[in-house]
């Protein structure tokens, strides 16, 4: 079970959580982006082995958009913050 | 050696410990035609056919461990093509038919059991698509059977039909000719029918770099040394996001962990496959009478070939409501394995923009049933530069054109697939 801490309630069961994908990924200006711009946005992902910046949504409580710093190899979670924050630096030293 | 009841009888007087090797172990050349990385049942097969039916002979598989070590030997073994996407029905019932003679053309028991897929449907909705889907693929020449409950309580006794139950069954569409097979048998027979062809497999031979000169491929760097190419080819399952990186390619594929579960042996309670779509649960009886089930992705990218409990008991609870009479089996074991999920849920077999790179991947849930068809199409792929019949949809650009085949209808989100 992860432990997943919601900025905003803390540390709570993956369970009530949905989980939304790359948090690095931001949709291009509609204006002026090209095809290949869309492409990147929709389609392509970095899908690290390693630390990954993730969206995630606390459905079954506050209901708000987060990211989280999770290690796609062993599951560890390093940080949290709101969408539009930068997720403070690990200081626990084991951010590999 | 050819394998037969005489040579089983003659190493029988030598209590079998005189069998050959049915694979050599040789050291890597500095240079191949073809290689192949990934030594698991697709890049097996894909060397096999190579060999077998284009004459290209000096080929390595190249593998980071050990042969069918990765999700060949994770999966759930079903083998099916009930698919109602153009590209897909195509394909999958390609890889079927190759199935059916597969023992007697590897000379190798892959224990292929036609004992039929069972998708169960729970609602009206399901009805009508599953009624849709078993027509498209008999209008393709595949078989398909819709099932009213009690045909289904006929052919599946322990299943629960009643009305009050949480998923109602209301019907299903069978496929006759789905089935099993035995899945380390798969990647050890195409091992050694490669193997006899003069195919080199490399294993413990991890690759680091692919080097690209002037838009083409010209080797790979590994942990056992340099080796050039003129033709690369990555059947890697959920590393192909890493691997196609090491030749300067982004993918349109997310890597998740999906689990699987495997109760205590039984006696023979279910001669077929049961699966069921809306309560995210799938099940069958391995020949040693163990139940193998499985359901959901864990939904979150991962590369660690192991889940949480979460999805255990969801799944376990789905296998329990709808077999009540599976409660009191014991869970033995559970395993995880990493999905190339694709952003269509469709695979990826098709040459790429750098000449003389191809790539095989984006197999989703679905790769195993898919082994031999998936060999066969990539082999022809390499060897004449350009897709077979079956794969010609499964390229990379169509993300690009906007001909994506989305048979779920799930949209760009690889963990709905």
């Amino acid at each position: 079970m992860l432990l997943i801490p919601c900025p905003w309630c803390g540390e709570r069961a993956q369970t009530e959580f949905s989980y939304e994908g790359d948090a690095t990924v931001s949709r291009p200006d509609p204006a002026t982006a090209s095809d290949e711009q869309w492409l990147d946005h929709i389609y392509l992902r970095d899908n690290p082995m390693g630390l990954h910046e993730e969206l995630w949504h606390h459905v079954a409580g506050c209901r708000r958009f987060f990211k989280v710093r999770r290690n796609t190899v062993t599951h560890e979670i390093s940080g949290s913050a709101a969408p539009t924050d930068d997720i403070p630096e690990d200081v626990s030293g084991d951010a590999s | 050696m050819r394998y037969s009841i005489f040579t089983l009888a003659r190493n029988a007087l030598s209590h079998h410990q005189n069998w050959p090797k049915a694979w050599r172990s040789p050291d890597p050349k500095p240079e191949y035609d073809v290689i192949i990385i990934g030594g698991g049942g697709h890049g097996l097969a894909t060397a096999y056919y190579l060999a077998k039916l284009h004459g290209i002979t000096n080929v390595a598989v190249v593998e980071k461990g050990w042969l069918g070590g990765g999700n060949t030997g994770r999966n759930t073994t079903i083998v099916r093509s009930n698919y109602g996407q153009p590209g897909n029905t195509e394909f999958y019932e390609h890889s079927v038919r190759l199935w059916e003679g597969l023992s007697q053309d590897l000379n190798y028991n892959v224990m292929f059991s036609q004992r039929g897929v069972i998708n169960l449907a729970h609602s009206d909705g399901q009805i009508d698509a599953f009624q849709r889907r078993g027509n498209a693929m008999r209008l393709n020449g595949i078989d398909a059977v819709y099932m009213t409950p009690a045909e289904i309580k006929a052919r599946v006794p322990l299943l629960d039909i009643s009305r009050n139950t949480r998923f109602p069954i209301m019907g299903g569409l069978c496929q006759p000719r789905g089935g099993v097979a035995r899945h380390d048998a798969v990647a050890w027979g195409f091992a050694r029918g490669a193997d006899a062809r003069g195919v080199d497999i490399i294993q413990n031979c991890r690759v680091t770099g692919i080097d690209v000169a002037g838009g083409r491929v010209t080797g790979i760097q590994t942990s056992r040394g340099a080796i050039k190419a003129k033709k690369i080819g990555i059947a890697v399952a959920g590393h192909s996001g890493q691997v196609a990186a090491m030749a300067g390619l982004r993918l349109p594929i997310e890597s998740h962990v999906l689990q699987a579960m495997v109760s205590e042996p039984m006696k023979p309670c279910l001669d077929t496959v049961v699966t069921s779509g809306a309560a995210h649960m799938y099940v069958s009886q391995s020949d040693k009478g163990e139940l193998v089930f499985g359901g959901d992705l864990d939904f979150y990218n991962s590369y660690a070939q192991r889940g949480n409990m979460p999805r255990i008991e969801e799944v376990t609870q789905a296998l329990v409501t709808m077999f009540p009479a599976f409660r009191r089996a014991r869970m033995m074991r559970t395993w995880g394995g990493i999905m190339d999920m694709s952003m269509d849920g469709s695979p990826i077999i098709c040459k790429t923009d750098i000449d003389g790179f191809y790539i095989n991947g984006g197999w989703c849930y679905g790769g195993f049933k898919a082994t031999p068809g998936s060999g066969h199409v990539f082999a022809h792929t390499i060897a004449n530069d350009a897709p077979h019949r079956c794969n010609e949809r499964f390229t990379l650009d169509r993300f690009f054109k906007g001909t994506v085949i989305d048979e779920a209808g799930a949209g760009p989100t690889p963990k709905a697939h």
